[in-house]
């Protein structure tokens, strides 16, 4: 362990979220620092507190669990939100008042946030513009003072870091201020820190990858082996990346660890959700069920609506996340939607890369 | 014909301060050397630190002396000073006398010769503010603006010496007056306006000066004072001259240092962020960063200079957009935009209007109906956050911020220079967002993108030069269908509106024929070959394609088009 002793003078750092993801976060981040842990169930923080552990997670002797968001945002000038898409922009609204300028937020969350006019929803909307889908980056920025803004992306199956395996992340943020901060605060000998200013970009690989891993999780419940994976990780690659500059990414944030580092192991683990996800379907299992069925919501799932809707917005060629979503929610079988991409009439390997 | 706008706008304001030995800008000039002397020092300062080599240093020193001398030898100005040739041959034989010296000696010369130009620099950017000569050029201007406005509108003996219309007549103040006045008196203000003719500067100066404010100082194209009437009008109303031939490091350091420390002293200052007057017409989207990082700088400076808890004076950003229905310089502009658009030509910055051509369109922006609107914005802090009437940053919920937190990190004020580099950029994209939002349209600016917009439709296979190169027999609009665009597009504008997204002038609003005649008899209203027109069979025509692209690039960004 690199922890090094814990002064006083430290404000401690705060975590919003005590998902998996936030609960192994925290650990990592209290190897160096006191963590104040925030759950909003009051019941999950008494548990903490009484058991040191969450969600099976043993939790650090330094991570804090509490159920006021004022105390985090006082205490703490850097903090980790990490709650799902769904319910970010309103956990930002209540945080938002004591909010300062000082403060850094550094988000784990990979999933879109929507905004859509009255009556509609993202099942009947017709039309879906990037002025309705927005990152986390941008929810925080919409709803609070943060300027310091940064997001946590890469192959990070909390399983696994739990347990201690050799993995890395990126920080994405404009402020190298944050990615320093960040990188300080989360590198240890087994997580490995990489910075990357294309904040939007991270942000959207991060995202997309999860359309993909869906359909992985298809192939793979399908009984098919790896070189079928290997045509869905490469093809999907191409797909995220169109998808990505549509919505305002740069090509590079796909090639590195939020892209293609996450997205091969996504594509390859039964740990992740969304692969599970896609196994299930291809079992024959419907949507509902599987939904009903999942402890945290897999963010996947709204994650192709919103990407196939955009793509028939900007006109974006993206036949596998148009299947997926045929598949999701218009009753096509998997076998059907394999047949109909194996067909798709696309053969030109790598065309994003001229400039 | 002429609409008339509301009159209650264009009140009378009082000065803020009483006597011009309150203005900031005074006090900079009474301490002239002083300050000029610091510039010198902290420029010096900054450019040893990033060349802590001699060798370093020495050829920059190099690289400077070349520069100078290559412009010298190719672009000489009637303003430039009748010395420079020796000072720089002086410099270049003490550079060359270095080669010989032991390191320690070249250290020291190498500094000396730094300071020497750089100092040189400061002076010669250096604003020359006289209190008597603001008075004199200010009453001049009132007198005569008084004459022009009286003499030519009455037509009756006597109407002369009249002071029945005043300046106030011609030119509307419309925003945030009130704020702009609190915040003068509140902290420094740093003045944004577009940019679109040499005539701004001095319209702002009779602004800034008819709204009761102190004089700001502003940087002025050395360019502009080649034309003698321009250079003591800019002298007195204590402009500093920018140099844009000079690209060496030495300079802009000095000058970016002069505006930093300037605005850090309190000196209210006018920058002109799109760098140079708009080529295209469009509102400015893309701003130069430099001037804007300087006073981000400042501001940290302010509060890195000051213990916590006391107070520290603000900078307040605010931006103005200025609304012509006619710009002086329109077809040059857009020939240059154009050409450059077209083949990346180089185009050398020149003028063609002396003083007598600027005399000949004051004279007639006098005598006809043209009225020019300058819009004040809401002020701003250094990040873009709005603040309120005593200056308090606010954020979107209306709640009071301190803008000090933005420079803090670990509980203390620090510099960072790549996170000023994103405050940078927030505040311009804040900046260019409120340029749309205050923008205030015009008739002349409705027709002339309607007309042209309608044009493009027509010939939806041309790009922009084949649509200029349009055949004359296919250059004429039939009245009804331009009255109906015109009224689709007014109607969307008034949607904008609603929506906070844009401003009218009042007199866009009433019957459609009317708005359309106000439009067409000002768009342009100067010009040779008027852009717009209406023929004999009362169809729409153009005489000048390329300069109805600059007046209707005015409306572009909006998604008009496609109510056209």
């Amino acid at each position: 362990m690199t922890s090094r002793s814990l002064s006083d003078k430290d404000k401690p750092v705060g975590v919003i979220g005590a998902g998996n993801f936030g609960s192994v976060i925290a650990n990592l981040l209290a190897q160096h620092r006191k963590v104040l842990l925030y759950a909003r169930d009051p019941k999950v923080v008494a548990h903490i507190l009484e058991k040191k552990e969450n969600r099976g997670y043993k939790m650090h002797e330094h991570i804090v669990p509490t159920n006021d968001l004022a105390s985090v945002a006082e205490a703490c000038d850097i903090i980790f939100p990490i709650v799902p898409s769904a319910h970010f922009r309103s956990m930002m609204r209540e945080l938002s008042p004591y909010l300062h300028p000082y403060h850094l937020l550094i988000h784990g969350t990979k999933g879109f946030d929507l905004t859509l006019p009255q009556n509609e929803t993202i099942a009947t909307i017709k039309e879906l513009n990037r002025s309705m889908v927005k990152t986390m980056s941008e929810v925080i920025s919409e709803e609070s003072v943060v300027a310091r803004v940064g997001c946590l992306a890469g192959p990070n199956l909390a399983r696994e870091l739990a347990e201690g395996h050799p993995a890395a992340t990126v920080i994405a943020s404009h402020f190298n201020e944050v990615i320093n901060v960040g990188k300080k605060l989360l590198r240890s000998d087994h997580f490995q820190v990489y910075g990357n200013n294309d904040l939007v970009g991270v942000e959207l690989a991060g995202v997309l990858k999860n359309v993909i891993a869906i359909a992985a999780g298809a192939l793979s419940g399908m009984g098919y082996g790896e070189n079928a994976k290997g045509l869905l990780i490469s093809r999907g690659m191409v797909e995220m990346v169109y998808l990505g500059r549509a919505l305002g990414g740069n090509t590079k944030a796909f090639l590195g660890i939020a892209g293609i580092g996450d997205l091969a192991t996504t594509c390859n683990s039964s740990l992740s959700r969304n692969f599970h996800v896609g196994y299930r379907l291809a079992q024959g299992e419907t949507l509902q069920d599987i939904t009903s069925s999942m402890d945290e919501i897999a963010e996947g799932i709204n994650t192709v609506q919103i990407a196939k809707k955009c793509a028939d917005y900007y006109k974006v060629r993206a036949p596998i996340t148009k299947t997926l979503y045929h598949v999701l929610f218009e009753e096509m079988t998997v076998k059907k939607a394999l047949e109909y991409l194996m067909r798709y009439p696309l053969n030109v390997d790598i065309d994003f890369l001229v400039e | 014909m002429e609409v008339v706008e509301k009159k209650n706008k264009n009140k009378r304001y009082k000065p803020i301060l009483e006597g011009i030995p309150d203005w900031p800008v005074y006090q900079l000039s009474k301490n002239r050397k002083e300050f000029i002397e610091e510039v010198a020092q902290k420029t010096f300062s900054q450019i040893k630190k990033n060349r802590p080599t001699t060798k370093q240093l020495i050829d920059e020193i190099q690289a400077t002396v070349y520069r100078e001398q290559q412009r010298m030898k190719r672009n000489r100005w009637r303003v430039d000073a009748a010395d420079e040739p020796k000072f720089w041959a002086t410099i270049k034989d003490e550079l060359v006398a270095l080669s010989s010296k032991t390191p320690e000696e070249s250290q020291a010369k190498a500094d000396e010769l730094l300071y020497r130009i750089v100092f040189r620099y400061a002076n010669e950017i250096a604003g020359n503010f006289k209190a008597s000569s603001y008075r004199v050029t200010r009453e001049i201007v009132k007198f005569w603006f008084a004459r022009l406005l009286n003499g030519a509108r009455v037509k009756k003996f006597g109407a002369f010496f009249r002071n029945r219309y005043s300046l106030r007549d011609k030119i509307h103040i419309v925003g945030k007056v009130g704020q702009l006045r609190k915040l003068a008196k509140e902290g420094t203000v740093v003045m944004v306006p577009t940019h679109f003719s040499n005539l701004d500067s001095i319209l702002i100066g009779w602004i800034i000066h008819s709204l009761g404010l102190p004089a700001f100082i502003y940087g002025a194209g050395l360019n502009l004072f080649n034309i003698k009437i321009f250079a003591y009008f800019m002298n007195s109303l204590g402009a500093y001259k920018v140099d844009r031939r000079k690209k060496n490091v030495p300079y802009l350091e000095t000058l970016k240092f002069y505006s930093m420390l300037a605005v850090q002293k309190g000196a209210h200052s006018i920058f002109f962020p799109g760098g140079t007057r708009s080529r295209s017409g469009k509102l400015e989207t893309q701003l130069k960063l430099g001037l804007l990082s300087s006073t981000i700088e400042a501001q940290r400076n302010l509060y890195l200079d000051t213990p916590e808890g006391q107070p520290v004076r603000k900078i307040f950003i605010v931006p103005v957009t200025l609304n012509y229905h006619f710009v002086l310089e329109a077809p040059d502009l857009i020939d240059e935009y154009l050409s450059s658009k077209g083949q990346d030509r180089y185009l050398p910055e020149q003028d063609k209007y002396g003083s007598f051509q600027l005399l000949r369109f004051l004279f007639k922006f006098f005598t006809k109906g043209s009225n020019i609107s300058v819009s004040i914005g809401p002020g701003l802090d250094v990040i873009g956050n709005y603040v309120d009437d005593g200056g308090n940053s606010l954020d979107a919920h209306q709640r009071v911020i301190d803008t000090r937190d933005y420079f803090i990190s670990d509980g203390a004020v620090t510099i960072d220079k790549q996170r000023e580099d994103e405050y940078t950029r927030m505040l311009s994209q804040k900046i260019v967002s409120e340029y749309h939002r205050i923008n205030r349209v015009f008739g002349s600016h409705l027709v002339a993108f309607v007309a042209f917009e309608l044009w493009q439709k027509k010939h939806p296979n041309l790009d922009l030069f084949g649509l200029l190169r349009l055949p004359e027999e296919d250059q004429e609009l039939s009245y009804e269908e331009f009255r109906a665009s015109c009224k689709r597009v007014r109607k969307e504008i008034y949607r904008l509106r609603e929506e906070n997204k844009i401003y009218y002038a009042t007199h866009l609003t009433g019957k459609i024929d009317l708005v359309i005649r106000h439009g067409l008899d000002n768009v342009g209203i100067f010009h040779l070959n008027r852009p717009l027109l209406m023929n004999k069979e009362g169809n729409i025509i153009t005489k000048d394609f390329s300069t109805l692209y600059y007046y209707h690039n005015r409306l572009a960004g909006y998604d008009l088009e496609k109510f056209v």
